[in-house]
């Protein structure tokens, strides 16, 4: 009657596992050329992933959006306006007030956005695109462009350096995010609607689901995200510069289409989003280790992720 | 034979002298109908003939300029689709309104999901068991629940998008153009779902261009040129000579 193999394929998310494959060949590729250089070392390994926290968060963000049929491409700008309103927040108050700073930052930026999107029927590639470009502004003339320190150990160790029961809190950020991220996308009713929305925006409002306060919704998402991972570039790098999340646009945007979403929308995975990212990290770590140049580092992973979204593209769009 | 026609078993649904204007165009003028459960009236007419306006008038798209609706005897005023749809009229769209990338289930319960406490956690099993009883019971012939639309025939889409109306409606079903985009097999299969969707006590509107399907299908023939109710007739005392002339206005 239910085919078994699809119903455990959709628990676990396997859709588009061309993912799963190209992350174990390149891992095993660097693995093997690069033995003596140090990718195998358990420090380099755990890098990886701690380098990768605040893509994979912002590209968990990215998938709600373009599971909703919308795009954000003003979530790198939003990390370093949060991360500087945390910071500059905490050179006088403390550190709850930080967090605060940071996450409203990033939870205002997706309104402003959500609403243009959502009220005023204005595409949100533009819409984003403004944004983006309007918020990095925001973020160089908030301090003149100088970096503000984050001295508050208990922020940076909560954010950043710290860790719990022995578990960097890094790696508890990308987990709680995962976790929630992946609950709420797969097994709630709201992620629900924002599936069928981005499949069929006609067929969600004939049906009784309120479309643009979804589209508000999923743009607040990615600005929350994006203001979270400003706390953690805060936290990891004790201090706050209109640089951060600069050049993560394209990075996330890969992760995520890697990852098994499809950029216009009705199917996504949140899973594959943190495959995605991990991937992206472990191209970045590769290729220094390489010792490439950063120019060609930038060529090389170009290409990669110009196969890797081409192959996951067929993937998921075959009809 | 007056609009209004007299029976003994109370009317689900009565329209009483709707006119609907957009600004200084007249869309529909002094429609009147009575809709029983258990019957499948065809609503007919040329393109532009207010058709479409009439749908989107039941359903709680557009309020009427005037007139009344009642529901089972009650006067009701729609501020919007939801709120038609929770007094138990639905409409199953041209377009279907069907999520291709998702699968059956999801589309029958699209906006009213089944979900389990205390997490409000999907209950995918019991939608799919649902899914799967319904499609069953009305003979929809499909791979199972967990197909994905896309995957299916346009006769199959049509024959989900019907199962999820019969799913939700208590009252009244609306019907637009069920078998436009479909061949010969599959729409004798769609009138087969629709004739049996008399069974269980709902009243259905139904518009069509096919007459000979409008023959096949419905107890009576509600006929509109544009914007006027030509008349009622009684699809057994009537032909297709009689229909086409009241459609056309010529004799």
């Amino acid at each position: 009657m239910f085919k078994r193999t699809s119903a455990i394929a959709r628990k676990f998310d396997l859709q588009g596992s061309v993912i799963y494959l190209g992350f174990i060949a390149i891992f095993l590729f660097f693995a093997i050329t690069l033995a003596d250089d140090g990718f195998l070392t358990t420090r380099n390994l755990s890098n990886i992933v701690l380098q990768t926290a605040p893509a994979t968060i912002m590209a968990i963000g990215l998938v709600f959006v373009l599971s909703a049929g919308e795009i954000d491409l003003s979530f790198g700008s939003i990390v370093a306006v949060s991360a500087l309103a945390a910071a500059v927040v905490m050179q006088e108050h403390s550190m709850l007030f930080g967090i605060l700073a940071g996450l409203g930052a990033g939870l205002a930026i997706g309104w402003i956005n959500g609403v243009m999107v959502a009220y005023l029927r204005l595409p949100s590639f533009l819409v984003t695109l403004a944004t983006m470009g309007l918020f990095a502004g925001v973020a160089r003339s908030m301090t003149d462009l100088r970096s503000i320190p984050v001295l508050s150990d208990t922020f940076t160790g909560f954010f950043g350096s710290g860790s719990f029961f022995g578990i960097p809190s890094l790696v508890l950020w990308t987990l709680a995010a995962v976790i929630v991220g992946h609950l709420v996308y797969r097994e709630s009713r709201f992620g629900a609607h924002v599936i069928a929305t981005g499949d069929n925006a006609r067929a969600a409002q004939v049906s009784g689901i309120k479309v643009p306060r979804l589209r508000l919704a999923v743009l607040m998402i990615s600005g929350g995200c994006a203001g979270l991972a400003g706390l953690l570039y805060a936290g990891r790098l004790q201090a706050a510069k209109y640089t951060l999340g600069e050049s993560d646009l394209m990075t996330v945007i890969a992760a995520v289409i890697v990852g098994g979403t499809a950029l216009n929308g009705g199917k996504g995975s949140v899973i594959g989003a943190l495959v995605g990212s991990l991937l992206m990290g472990m191209l970045n770590n590769g290729l220094i280790l390489m010792g490439l140049s950063v120019s060609d580092q930038m060529i090389v992973r170009g290409l990669i992720i110009l196969l890797a979204v081409a192959i996951s593209l067929r993937d998921t769009t075959r009809a | 034979m007056s609009a209004n026609s007299e029976t003994i078993t109370s009317p689900v649904l009565e329209l009483k002298n709707i006119h609907k204007a957009f600004g200084g165009v007249v869309a529909i003028q002094d429609f009147s109908l009575d809709l029983k459960a258990g019957e499948i009236v065809a609503l007919v007419g040329d393109n532009g003939a207010g058709k479409s306006t009439l749908i989107k008038i039941i359903s709680g798209v557009h309020a009427p300029t005037s007139g009344t609706i009642r529901l089972d005897g009650e006067a009701v005023s729609f501020s919007d689709a939801s709120m038609a749809r929770s007094s138990g009229i639905e409409v199953v769209y041209q377009d279907l309104a069907l999520a291709d990338l998702q699968p059956v289930y999801m589309n029958l319960f699209l906006g009213r999901e089944k979900v389990r406490k205390p997490f409000g956690m999907l209950d995918r099993r019991a939608m799919m068991q649902e899914t799967q009883a319904l499609v069953d019971e009305l003979d929809v012939r499909i791979p199972s629940a967990n197909a994905m639309i896309r995957d299916l025939s346009g006769g199959q889409r049509q024959g989900v998008a019907i199962a999820r109306a019969t799913h939700w409606a208590t009252k009244l079903i609306l019907l637009d153009e069920p078998t436009a985009a479909l061949g010969v097999a599959e729409t004798a299969k769609v009138e087969e779902i629709v004739q049996s969707l008399k069974a269980r006590n709902l009243a259905i509107l139904i518009i069509s261009h096919s007459l000979d399907q409008v023959f096949r299908l419905s107890d009576r023939i509600c006929v509109l040129r544009r914007g006027n109710q030509i008349g009622v007739r009684e699809t057994a005392k009537t032909d297709k000579n009689e229909i086409v002339s009241m459609i056309t206005g010529l004799a």
